[in-house]
């Protein structure tokens, strides 16, 4: 594995951001507005709801779960660059490696994503008074649990575009929507259902907003259970891995990877 | 021209045409390309049918024939994007399926059907795919390319408001960023205007003659192939049927040009299977 191929691609994605507008501002337009607006929310909660503190629980999980849809969001845009510039024939003819071009969208994603992250924790902090203090060490933990899962499941979306095309990118956009009642973001884990309860706990962003919830009310720190959620995450980045290769052979091997530059699979 | 004739010599490969290219082992020199019973079938449906060729030292092949011959599917498989069903490819030695990153080290390509991303700019485009192929002092051999393809003044243009004469300039500086052993041109002067297209095929010409590298061409443009190519391969149905010198080939199959002959291919490849 070359360091070099692997910045080439994150270097593609800094001259295509540094050069557009649209590209800047969905980096951190999206966050903002969403921090604002539940920013807003828990504070109107909070005066209906004497006594109990919304801003740590709601605008915390929107903060967290907004990060790790940016982190998924950053590796598959990285990826869609290249699609909608018809671009594989051109990259997977170099020396490059599925290993080092994967790498290339993880890098650009962690830059991406780590803009966003910034405007939200400055947002959150100064405008609505988050202490993520309240989290204590914690914190980065959490985060890197959802950077993680938010890695896989980036990587899971660019394999199933590259499997069924371009049109497929709507199947993409809303995953972080669609697992979001089972993430427990807002709520207890057992509010749900147990069948919901169940594929809950194999999706790792569970383990951090339980034990964000358990932080918050001043219960001990959930190291093991957010230990698991680690191990889950990283073994969804291998498996996703695996996904992605056995994708990219498979496309090799029909010749969908030599036709995707026509655009013929849309 | 001189340098590409001695090799053939070498390889025992020009003649005046008539069987299938062979290939013919030299142990201390690895031909650029050596592809050995290629095949590939989709379904039912055989594309490349065991074709066995090879590109030497200073040596400009040109693989022709009619559309759907197999032409972009044997370059689509030389390059690594598409699987072989059956066979074997070496660049220098060097086997794709066991080494690929190796092996496409040594190999570079300009497609009309492959155009640099549009959304960056020439030297972004350059320095990017310079940095994929590993090309060392990366900035000279930039201003080295954009000076030989005439580019210098659309250095900070975004390729895809480039002409399509500029997009093919473009395009051929990125295949020679890395000076590759084997230089795969799939009609590289087919939107050229005449002019551009003759500096186009002096340039190649050269690269043939003073580097190490050699060329695996296509065109449909015979008078270009006859101007250009020391050996031509004629593929029809996935098979090479004709191979050998284009200046001679058309003779000794009894038509005036090589032009006639492309169409004999196209249109009777089954009478030119028994010659």
């Amino acid at each position: 594995m070359q360091f070099n191929r692997t910045a080439a691609i994150a270097l593609r994605q800094y001259y295509l951001i540094r050069g557009s507008v649209a590209r800047v501002s969905p980096l951190f337009a999206w966050v903002a507005i969403d921090i604002v607006l539940w920013g807003f929310i828990t504070k109107y909660l909070n005066t209906i709801t004497p006594g109990f503190n919304f801003v740590p629980t709601f605008l915390g999980a929107v903060l967290l779960w907004d990060f790790f849809s940016r982190v998924m969001h950053g590796v598959t845009i990285a990826f869609l660059e290249d699609v909608w510039s018809r671009n594989f024939l051109n990259l997977f003819a170099t020396p490059l490696s599925i290993s080092e071009y994967v790498g290339g969208l993880v890098l650009s994603s962690s830059a991406t994503s780590a803009v966003g992250l910034a405007v939200m924790l400055v947002l959150a902090t100064t405008v609505f008074g988050l202490s993520f203090f309240a989290y204590g060490a914690l914190f980065v933990p959490f985060l890197l649990v959802l950077f993680l899962f938010g890695i896989a499941l980036g990587i899971v979306g660019s394999g199933v575009v590259l499997r069924f095309g371009p049109a497929a990118e709507w199947f993409i956009w809303p995953l972080p929507a669609l697992l979001a009642p089972f993430a427990a973001v807002f709520y207890p884990l057992s509010t749900l259902p147990p069948w919901m309860q169940l594929l809950a706990r194999l999706l790792p962003p569970s383990y951090v907003f339980e034990g964000m919830r358990r932080i918050i009310a001043g219960g001990a720190a959930p190291a093991t259970p957010l230990l698991w959620g680690g191990c889950l995450a990283a073994l969804y980045i291998l498996l996703a891995g695996w996904f992605f290769t056995r994708i990219y052979r498979h496309a090799v091997r029909t010749g969908l990877l030599a036709r995707y530059s026509a655009e013929s699979l849309s | 021209m001189v340098l590409g004739s001695t090799w053939q010599r070498i390889l025992g490969t020009a003649g005046s045409g008539g069987e299938p290219s062979q290939s013919s082992p030299v142990p201390s020199v690895p031909a650029v390309l050596s592809v050995q019973e290629l095949r590939k079938v989709y379904g039912s449906t055989t594309a490349v049918d065991g074709i066995s060729f090879e590109v030497g030292r200073n040596e400009i092949v040109g693989l022709l024939g009619p559309n759907g011959a197999g032409k972009t599917t044997t370059i689509n498989m030389i390059l690594g994007v598409l699987e072989p069903s059956a066979g074997s490819i070496r660049i220098e030695g060097i086997d794709i399926a066991t080494d690929r990153s190796q092996a496409l080290e040594r190999t570079n390509f300009a497609g009309v059907y492959a155009p640099l991303p549009g959304n960056l700019t020439v030297v972004q485009n350059l320095r990017i795919f310079g940095l994929l192929y590993g090309v060392r002092n990366l900035a000279e051999r930039i201003e080295a390319l954009l000076q030989q393809f005439d580019l210098v003044r659309l250095r900070n243009v975004k390729s895809g408001v480039l002409s399509s004469g500029e997009q093919t300039r473009l395009c051929l500086a990125k295949a020679l960023l890395n000076r590759p052993r084997l230089l795969l041109l799939d009609e590289p002067t087919a939107s050229l205007d005449p002019a551009t297209a003759r500096d186009i095929r002096a340039t190649i010409r050269e690269f043939a003659a003073q580097d190490t590298g050699g060329l695996l061409w296509t065109s449909h443009n015979m008078y270009e192939v006859e101007d250009v190519c020391d050996r031509v391969l004629f593929l029809s149905h996935g098979k090479i049927l004709l191979a050998g010198d284009p200046k001679t080939l058309p003779r000794a199959h009894g038509k005036e040009t090589l032009e006639e002959l492309f169409i004999a291919v196209a249109r009777e490849p089954l009478a030119l299977e028994r010659v």
